[in-house]
């Protein structure tokens, strides 16, 4: 399947992939400054940074999901066709399991509009866009949007040059 | 401590109706212009260190930021320029030489504007590149004096050639004075177009070894980098005599910018100064550099063109000369636009002559002398978009090399603050942080397609011409008219009035 792959030797750290992950799951990706002014939802993605490098911690939509085993709501699914792993937010308790399961640091737990916290994690932008926002808005290319068999193919595609 | 009489030169203006407070701008600006402030939660902005380079602007998600130049304006006087007067203030108060990036931007003439192109009506048919074939290859290299057949094959030995497949070449930019992602991109892109791209004083990093074919390695006063393996990595030498924007000076890499990578590069330690001397000290006559040519021709089993680079000076022709008469392949002459990382401003406002000139006058001489064939005349210095080219192989260049242009390509926004080693974009850096703004992937097809872009071009323009291959255009000069130039200057030029 279709898979984002972050190359931290590009990444920036400038967080545009997370302001449009935000802006687009507020249902308005081309009105950003909409989308802030009315306080859109926590970003699906982590942008860690460190003395050293940088890098966008993206959802791996693993072939076997910690974070779906280690649910204790039944909120996280994947989807048996395209693969892609969910979080039902009626389901969410806020419990971080998931968030402490990821190996990848995905995932989040924010309250957002006061309401109790919930888990955000990465949806692909399924049903928003056919190339993932953050994908379409990185300005350096550092996110890409690759086709992936197996978790050991990302290692492969970490260094373009 | 006194009260400094410098003002911001640009104005950065914030509209914060559409500010997000994303940050973006902090994060981008290596000046310090954006700063969050923890108290008021929202960004400050201080213009006074704005570089005017569009990083912020570009970057903004909401396009909340526009820079534009200062109104502030000291009482209008013809004489004494704002420029003038604040140039006087700045060593006033350091008492330094003005430094600068890039190249003279003075109002000189652009001689490039006031020439212009032929094009086919009626009596001669132009030609369609989309439908017919149509050849824009150039070697670069010494031709023979003449050539033998024998039974239908040719008998001459050629000297050793470079193919061009476009007359386009990325100019010497150093390791040090560009990142390694920005050599990275151009070596990458000279390769799949078929031309090359130039090392530049700074050495061969090991990793562009593999684009050794595509490579002209460059020996410069500092001897940086130069080994036999690096000869011979290569595909054509260049001995740098001088360059356009600072002709009669050396250059001074700052040892705060010599790096590990750097240093292997360059072979010197971690951390000292490399220092290029103004001249190089084993040369002092045509016949000091005709020794250096053939002690490069002999290192390398003369399969490779040896080619000498100077900076366009009032007696270019005179120098050129010598040069052919030197041995060498090639001459490449760099006129006084041409860019740099880092130049005293009054040199580089001041010192040289424009290409346009220099290539005419040398490209007449070599004629005139009937050696013009023994080199490959290569012009630099200012080369913008594909009608350049197309007239500088008019006026005798055999091809063009590009250094500005490129870097634009990759992103370069001409604030001139190479010199600073703070370029936001990434380009001018060696800051690890910065130069990862540089994605070689992306420069790489953005190179590219600034050559095909510029070689679709040159094809539209030569078939208007009727000339369906670049080589019957060089030093044609009845393809081009003048406009606007005085008589003395259309003489040296070779070129008619447009109405001639």
């Amino acid at each position: 399947m279709k898979k984002l792959v972050s190359l931290p030797d590009y990444c920036l750290a400038c967080g545009m992939c997370a302001i449009y992950c935000s802006a687009a799951h507020a249902g308005s990706e081309l009105d950003v400054v909409k989308a802030f002014k009315q306080g859109p939802p926590p970003p699906a993605l982590v942008v860690e940074k460190s003395e050293m490098t940088a890098q966008a911690a993206v959802c791996r939509h693993c072939e076997v999901p910690y974070c779906l085993a280690g649910c204790i709501a039944g909120a996280i699914s994947k989807d048996p066709q395209t693969g892609v792993v969910t979080c039902d937010q009626g389901k969410c308790v806020g419990c971080w399991t998931c968030v402490a399961a990821c190996p990848y640091g995905a995932i989040t737990v924010r309250s957002w509009k006061g309401e109790r916290a919930r888990a955000y994690k990465c949806d692909l932008c399924r049903g928003i866009s056919e190339v993932p926002m953050c994908v379409k808005h990185c300005p350096n290319e550092a996110l890409l949007w690759q086709e992936i068999e197996g978790e050991g193919q990302y290692e492969k595609n970490r260094r373009a040059f | 401590m006194a009260l400094s009489l410098l003002q911001p030169e640009f104005v950065v203006e914030r509209d914060e109706e559409r500010c997000i407070g994303c940050r973006i701008c902090e994060g981008q600006c290596a000046n310090g212009v954006h700063v969050w402030s923890e108290e008021d939660q929202k960004i400050k902005t201080d213009s006074s260190n704005c570089v005017n380079c569009h990083r912020c602007v570009a970057m903004c998600p909401t396009r909340a930021i526009k820079v534009s130049a200062s109104s502030l304006r000291f009482r209008t006087n013809f004489n004494w320029s704002d420029r003038a007067i604040y140039e006087i203030y700045q060593q006033a108060e350091t008492g330094q030489v003005l430094l600068t990036g890039m190249g003279n931007d003075r109002e000189y003439p652009v001689y490039w504007d006031r020439l212009l192109l032929n094009a086919c009506q009626v009596t001669n048919p132009s030609i369609d590149p989309l439908r017919e074939p149509m050849e824009v290859k150039m070697f670069i290299g010494s031709k023979p004096d003449r050539l033998v057949f024998e039974d239908g094959r040719l008998k001459t030995s050629l000297p050793p050639q470079l193919e061009l497949e476009l007359p386009v070449m990325f100019s010497a930019m150093s390791l040090g004075s560009i990142s390694l992602n920005v050599h990275r991109a151009l070596a990458r892109a000279a390769a799949s177009e078929g031309t090359f791209y130039n090392t530049g004083e700074g050495g061969l990093h090991p990793e562009l070894r593999k684009y050794g074919q595509h490579t002209i390695v460059q020996v410069a006063s500092g001897r940086f980098g130069v080994d036999v393996d690096y000869l011979a990595t290569g595909a054509a030498i260049e001995i740098k005599i001088g360059q356009g924007a600072k002709p009669g000076i050396g250059g001074h890499l700052p040892g705060a910018k010599v790096s590990r990578q750097i240093s292997e590069t360059r072979m010197i330690p971690e951390g000292t100064d490399a220092i290029s001397p103004a001249p190089h000290h084993d040369i002092y006559s045509i016949e000091d550099l005709k020794q250096l040519v053939y002690s490069l021709k002999e290192a390398t089993r003369y399969q490779k063109p040896v080619g000498v680079k100077i900076a366009a000076v009032h007696n270019v022709a005179a120098i050129a000369s010598g040069i052919a008469r030197a041995g060498a392949d090639f001459i490449v002459i760099d006129g006084y636009r041409g860019g740099t990382g880092a130049a005293p401003l009054r040199i580089r406002d001041n010192v040289g002559i424009p290409i346009e000139f220099a290539l005419a006058s040398v490209d007449r001489r070599l004629r005139a002398e009937g050696i013009r064939h023994r080199l490959s005349l290569i012009a630099a210095g200012s080369i913008r978009n594909s009608a350049d080219v197309v007239k500088a192989i008019a006026l005798g260049a055999d091809a063009v090399y590009i250094g500005t242009a490129a870097l634009i390509a990759v992103g370069c926004h001409m604030c001139q603050k190479c010199y600073t080693g703070k370029c936001n974009w990434g380009i001018a850096t060696q800051d690890p942080w910065l130069v990862k703004r540089v994605n070689p992937e992306v420069a790489y097809r953005r190179l590219v397609n600034l050559l095909r872009a510029w070689k679709h071009e040159i094809k539209e323009m030569l078939g208007g011409m009727g000339i369906n291959s670049l080589d019957s255009l060089r030093s044609n000069r009845l393809m081009l008219r003048a406009i606007n130039l005085s008589d003395r200057e259309r003489e040296i030029l070779g070129v008619l009035a447009a109405g001639e």
